[in-house]
């Protein structure tokens, strides 16, 4: 890395680490807006960042993607094949995580987190799922949505009271699934009834993450039914509030260690100061946290992809069949270039799209992109390997399978890939309008 | 206490990267190579961050001789926990042919100037494996080949790190973004009054020849046969 690159990535970092655009809501609105205008006015900007490569990191970046590559070997690593067959998350991967600063990554300092950026967020991610994807997913969740939740929508009062928390030892949930409602999100039948000054909430969650582990949920309730989507809002639910129940953990087919449970909700009463954000916006806090938690599973994803990649290549080198190593037969070449470079287009788009949500600009279309590909390429990769592997790649004493097990949920969780590729369809519409 | 500590860390080829000598054998393989702090380095930053956060001394300040990127190691160092950092630049020629002779001379140099207690760096010189702070002079034990030796010296005093000192911390990411803020110096090796002239020349490096597979014998007979045709006795 040459240190001009170093000092162009530098300047980017300083100039473009700005604050939640109000456009960014406006989602919609904003992809029609983009054009060569937009592009030509910002080339005359920062000299040199438009010319560095997706993959240029300033210093800070480098220095972190290198300690959680560390933490990730040491720490991680020996506990995998144990955490995936208990279904377990062990408490010092949580401690570890916490001690590290990997679940407060871009929390302020005075709030007790690491103040770094967005993108340093996705390369923790990213190098966390080469190791165990659900350790990626679970610092995911913490940094993408709830800390983003809090950090964009939450009072004075609850960001002193909570992000300190969830910077060193809290982790959180985002309750917004149930079991009629997964990609028509909207139609959910929690309900919160105001009474006075607090809501009862009653209703059902499916399929939410960390909840094992979770000290806080943030609950997605419908406050006024008539009203429709308009009517839901979110609400702060501490663990150990009356009439919240985690139901059993689900066995899964992969992301094993993470905890995915059902929530039940009886009459569960919550002051009205515990709304993040204003009433009946949680749809619009639900669509744009989302928007950057995609990036977060693309990152998650090229993670898996890479890491499962990284694994089996060696033994291609290594095994030898009628008389030279596997790697050389140009079958075995061609698979493993093709994999290769869809590897690198997932990871581009992932970078890209991070690197446009830090700038500020338009990103909603490149994050559905990053997803919806980036879980494709996991899925492609991991049945490479496994072939490329042979017998050895079917057995449990090798950690290929469960990258493969691990990489199906990629293209289902936040938003199935059919949900993004009409999202993506929605834009291009609009680009293509007179 | 109010003593200051220099902690020399080197930027080296990661101890997980294969070694390859270049094809001229004038040295190892270096470009494009992944470099990172020396492990013993890390050990002895850690012992002087421990020193410092029992309140024993006041300032650890991280040294590196070489080249631009040595700066990339100092950062390291500061994300452990050191204060400050120091670069002597050296690069080019004079880095190739910057031997221990050299660097001892920066690094006295550097501790009269910065008016430093104690020098920590990793491995070959005393080999602690347990650091004493006292008033004013150190207990010391250390390994030697027949057990544990525990010695008193007074300081100023210079002491390297161990293997068993201690296991050194990950650099945790708000400690990253705090080593940001913190300076490092630049000086040159003549800004020191150090001469960088060296006595010594590199011939050749080579690689050090296969192991040959050994040879299993039956019996005591055959052994003593073997070894009288290969000439040993």
């Amino acid at each position: 890395m040459a240190a001009s690159w170093a000092r162009s990535g530098l300047k980017f970092c300083r100039n473009f680490v700005k604050p939640w655009s109000v456009e960014v809501w406006k989602g919609q609105a904003v992809g029609a807006r983009r054009g060569i205008t937009q592009a030509s006015t910002e080339r005359a900007g920062v000299n040199g960042f438009l010319h560095a490569p997706l993959q240029t990191f300033c210093e800070e970046e480098s220095m972190m993607k290198d300690a959680v590559k560390k933490f990730a070997q040491e720490r991680i690593a020996p506990l995998v094949s144990k955490m995936d067959e208990q279904s377990h998350m062990d408490e010092s991967v949580l401690h570890g995580l916490f001690e590290q600063g990997f679940m407060g990554i871009e929390i302020d300092e005075h709030y007790g987190g690491t103040g770094a950026s967005f993108f340093t967020s996705i390369l923790v991610i990213e190098e966390l799922a080469k190791v165990d994807p659900s350790v990626a997913v679970l610092c995911d969740i913490q940094n993408t949505l709830i800390n983003t939740l809090f950090r964009k929508c939450g009072t004075e009062e609850q960001k002193s009271y909570y992000l300190p928390r969830l910077a060193t030892n809290m982790i959180g949930s985002f309750c917004l699934s149930e079991a009629e409602s997964g990609s028509d999100a909207f139609s959910l039948k929690t309900k919160a009834e105001k009474h006075k000054d607090y809501y009862i909430i009653n209703g059902s969650k499916m399929w939410i993450s960390n909840s094992e582990q979770a000290g806080v949920f943030l609950v997605m309730a419908n406050a006024n039914a008539s009203a429709g989507y308009r009517g839901i809002t979110c609400f702060i639910v501490d663990r150990d509030t009356e009439g919240l129940s985690i139901g059993k953990k689900e066995n899964k087919l992969g992301l094993r260690a993470s905890s995915t449970c059902p929530l039940t909700f009886d009459n569960v009463k919550v002051p009205e100061s515990n709304i993040l954000g204003e009433l009946g916006q949680g749809y619009k806090y639900a669509i744009g946290m989302l928007n950057g938690g995609r990036i977060g599973i693309a990152a998650q994803m090229l993670g898996l992809a890479q890491g499962c990649f990284d694994n089996a290549i060696p033994y291609t080198q290594q095994r030898i069949q009628f008389g030279k190593r596997i790697f050389d037969f140009q079958g075995m070449q061609h698979q493993i270039a093709h994999v290769a470079t869809q590897i690198e287009a997932a990871r581009l788009l992932t970078y890209n799209a991070a690197r446009l949500s830090e700038a500020g600009r338009p990103f909603i279309k490149e994050a559905c992109m990053a997803k919806y590909y980036a879980s494709e390429v996991a899925t492609l990769t991991t049945s490479k390997c496994i072939e490329w592997m042979g017998g050895v790649g079917f057995t449990k004493d090798y950690p290929i399978e469960k990258f493969y097990r691990d990489c199906k949920i990629g293209s289902i969780y936040e938003g199935t890939s059919n949900i993004q590729l009409t999202t993506m369809a929605k834009f291009i519409d609009r680009e293509y309008q007179a | 206490m109010s003593a200051r500590v220099l902690v020399g860390v080197k930027r080296v080829i990661d101890y997980a990267v294969k070694i390859r000598v270049k094809p001229d054998k004038t040295g190892v393989v270096t470009d494009g190579v992944k470099h990172s702090m020396n492990p013993f380095c890390e050990i002895a930053i850690e012992e002087a961050v421990r020193l410092k956060e029992k309140k024993l001394i006041k300032e650890v300040i991280a040294v590196s001789c070489g080249p631009q990127q040595s700066q990339e190691t100092i950062r390291t160092a500061l994300a452990m926990g050191a204060d400050r950092g120091i670069h002597v630049d050296v690069s080019g020629k004079d880095y190739e042919n910057l031997g221990p002779l050299q660097v001892s001379k920066i690094l006295a140099a550097l501790a009269k100037k910065e008016d430093v207690r104690l020098i920590i760096l990793g491995k070959q010189g005393t080999f602690a494996s347990q650091v004493d702070f006292q008033e004013d002079s150190l207990k010391v034990e250390r390994e030697i080949d027949g057990g544990l030796e525990t010695i008193k010296i007074k300081m100023p005093a210079v002491v390297t790190a161990d293997l068993r000192l201690n296991e050194p911390r990950y650099a945790t990411l708000p400690n990253i973004m705090k080593a940001k803020k913190k300076k490092i110096d630049t000086v040159k090796p003549s800004d020191l009054g150090v001469d960088l002239s060296s006595q010594l020349e590199v011939l050749s490096v080579e690689e050090p020849s296969q192991r040959q597979a050994g040879v299993k014998v039956e019996t005591v007979e055959d052994l003593i046969k073997k070894l009288r045709d290969s000439g040993r006795i």
